[in-house]
């Protein structure tokens, strides 16, 4: 029996965005993902990454990997290595790279996860903790400088902490090294927050596509989906539907703050 | 690489006669044939149990081609026995080329060994083809369960084998998943000489085993939080029960053995 996991899918994701994809369990979130970096491969269609065609017989794949980054659902069920360094090393030794390289690789990945290299690097990565395994795991990811980083639900699992420091440190390699980043995730108040442009997903196919703004506009569409709001802007939502004088497109708490501030005549 | 269209134990789902015989009968049925393979030398009583498997099937409503298709993982031991039968068998010589002789009595017993290895193997395949696993479990479990009081723990046993089937597709999805996420990362699971692929199974192996130890914890858990215990005072939904036909073909079965096997 073969489904159509992903169809009519057109998409194009231009360098430095910070893009968000969402959609119900089963919309084609996570096959669409894999066929960024050659992973999976379209039965029908093209894939292009910095205009080279994936779906090209003659297309190196294990380079297209090494530009386009792909951490995966719950990463550190992947580590192998005995040390950290060993395991964080793995792409960058894979990729050919001398040892002093490798090395300094690793410690800069670290450094981006914010762990300590000279702490970590001997001790074996099966006894840090579950969020410092988290995070060893993606930097087993950045240790190949990616130029796009794709992260399906980073923080699944992790506590509320974790959550805001992993997410933290995305938000900074896209801002200080410019990198593409695509999120996965099921938290509205994460892409509300972080992401520059939302792609919804539905059923093997793009529904909306635009920034969260406008997308979070489309309240109807989402609930019919399965998908919701963040809290916020349901909240200005709901004041609205009470005759509040207040704007709905809002998304985050100091903004909303300052609208109702707003709409009760400036006064706190 | 793909790894869905493994075949081992496979089961095709059916409601023939065959399907419906008590897991035991069948049991006791491949034990039988196993026997009867080794009893029997010569032509024709090969050809009665080739006669006797093929109407098994027909009963079964099997599909021929994929009871066939079950060979072909076992080709090359069966084109080894019968190569090494045919060449290395001392006696009146038919066919010499450069150091390779064919004599008579070898490719007589070649092709008896291929034969038997043919029909061992598709008529033993007939038991995982017309018996779910939980029925198959269930009978060895009864089966094994005089030899309790020897010590031989047949609960746990049909329990193990139990979860060891159910997670067959659960540990190749987890080897998928792996498998692509260390591809991510640039490893090489297909070039390389030998002991280079060996090496790049390091980081498959070690995620896949620290999985299935996790699994295993997991699942007592969730076991014992389930009131298992063991065997003890276990009733089961699904009584394996003797019925007409499994007498019939006991009878049929037995016959049938004591018949070929004594006479040819």
């Amino acid at each position: 029996m073969e489904t159509e996991a992903l169809l009519d899918v057109t998409l194009e994701i231009a360098d430095g965005e910070f893009v968000g994809i969402i959609g119900p369990t089963g919309s084609g979130k996570s096959t669409l993902i894999q066929h960024f970096n050659g992973l999976l491969l379209p039965s029908s269609g093209k894939v292009w990454v910095d205009g080279v065609d994936l779906t090209h017989k003659d297309t190196q794949l294990r380079q297209i990997r090494q530009k386009v980054g792909m951490v995966f659902q719950y990463p550190e069920h992947q580590l192998f290595g005995e040390t950290v360094l060993e395991d964080v090393g793995f792409g960058p030794r894979n990729m050919g790279l001398a040892e002093e390289e490798v090395v300094e690789r690793v410690r800069r990945a670290l450094a981006y996860v914010g762990l300590d290299f000279a702490e970590l690097k001997d001790q074996s990565p099966f006894e840090l903790s579950g969020g410092q395994k988290r995070r060893v795991a993606i930097a087993g990811v950045l240790a190949m400088e990616p130029s796009v980083l794709i992260l399906d639900e980073p923080t699944a699992g992790l506590d509320p902490k974790g959550r805001e420091e992993i997410l933290d440190e995305i938000c900074t390699l896209h801002r200080e090294r410019g990198i593409t980043v695509i999120l996965v995730t099921h938290s509205m108040e994460d892409v509300a927050r972080l992401v520059d442009r939302l792609i919804v997903m539905d059923r093997g196919r793009v529904a909306l596509d635009g920034t969260p703004v406008e997308v979070f506009r489309q309240a109807e569409t989402l609930k019919e989906l399965g998908l919701g709001l963040p809290q916020v802007t349901e909240l200005m939502h709901e004041l609205k539907a009470k005759g509040m004088a207040v704007d709905t497109d809002v998304l985050t708490v100091e903004a909303a703050e300052e609208e109702i501030v707003k709409a009760l005549g400036g006064q706190r | 690489m793909r790894f869905r269209n493994l075949t081992i134990g496979q089961h095709i789902p059916g409601n023939s006669v065959v399907h419906r015989l008590d897991p035991r009968t069948k049991i006791l049925g491949t034990t039988l044939l196993i026997v009867l393979l080794f009893a029997v030398n010569g032509f024709i009583g090969y050809g009665l149990v080739a006669l006797a498997i093929a109407g098994v099937i027909h009963l079964a409503k099997l599909p021929w081609r994929y009871v066939i298709r079950g060979l072909r993982p076992l080709l090359v031991i069966l084109l080894l026995t019968v190569g090494l039968n045919v060449f290395l068998t001392e006696g009146e010589v038919i066919f010499r080329l450069w150091f390779l002789t064919i004599t008579r009595e070898g490719l007589a017993r070649g092709g008896m060994m291929g034969t038997r290895l043919v029909l061992l193997i598709v008529g033993t395949s007939l038991l995982t083809l017309t018996t779910s696993p939980i029925q198959l479990t269930d009978g060895i479990e009864s089966l094994l369960n005089p030899f309790r009081r020897l010590g031989v723990p047949a609960h746990e046993l049909a329990m193990m084998m139990t979860i060891a089937l159910r997670f067959i597709p659960t540990l190749l999805e987890e080897t998928e998943k792996i498998m692509k996420a260390q591809m991510a990362r640039g490893a090489d699971f297909q070039s390389g000489g030998l002991m280079q692929r060996a090496k790049s199974l390091i980081p498959l192996l070690v995620p896949l085993f620290v999985s299935a130890f996790r699994r295993a914890d997991e699942l007592a858990i969730a076991m014992e939080a389930r009131g298992y215990r063991g065997g003890q005072g276990r009733t089961k939904f699904r009584e394996l029960r003797f019925g007409r036909i499994d007498a019939v073909a006991i009878a049929l079965l037995v016959t049938f053995t004591v018949v070929v096997g004594v006479f040819f």
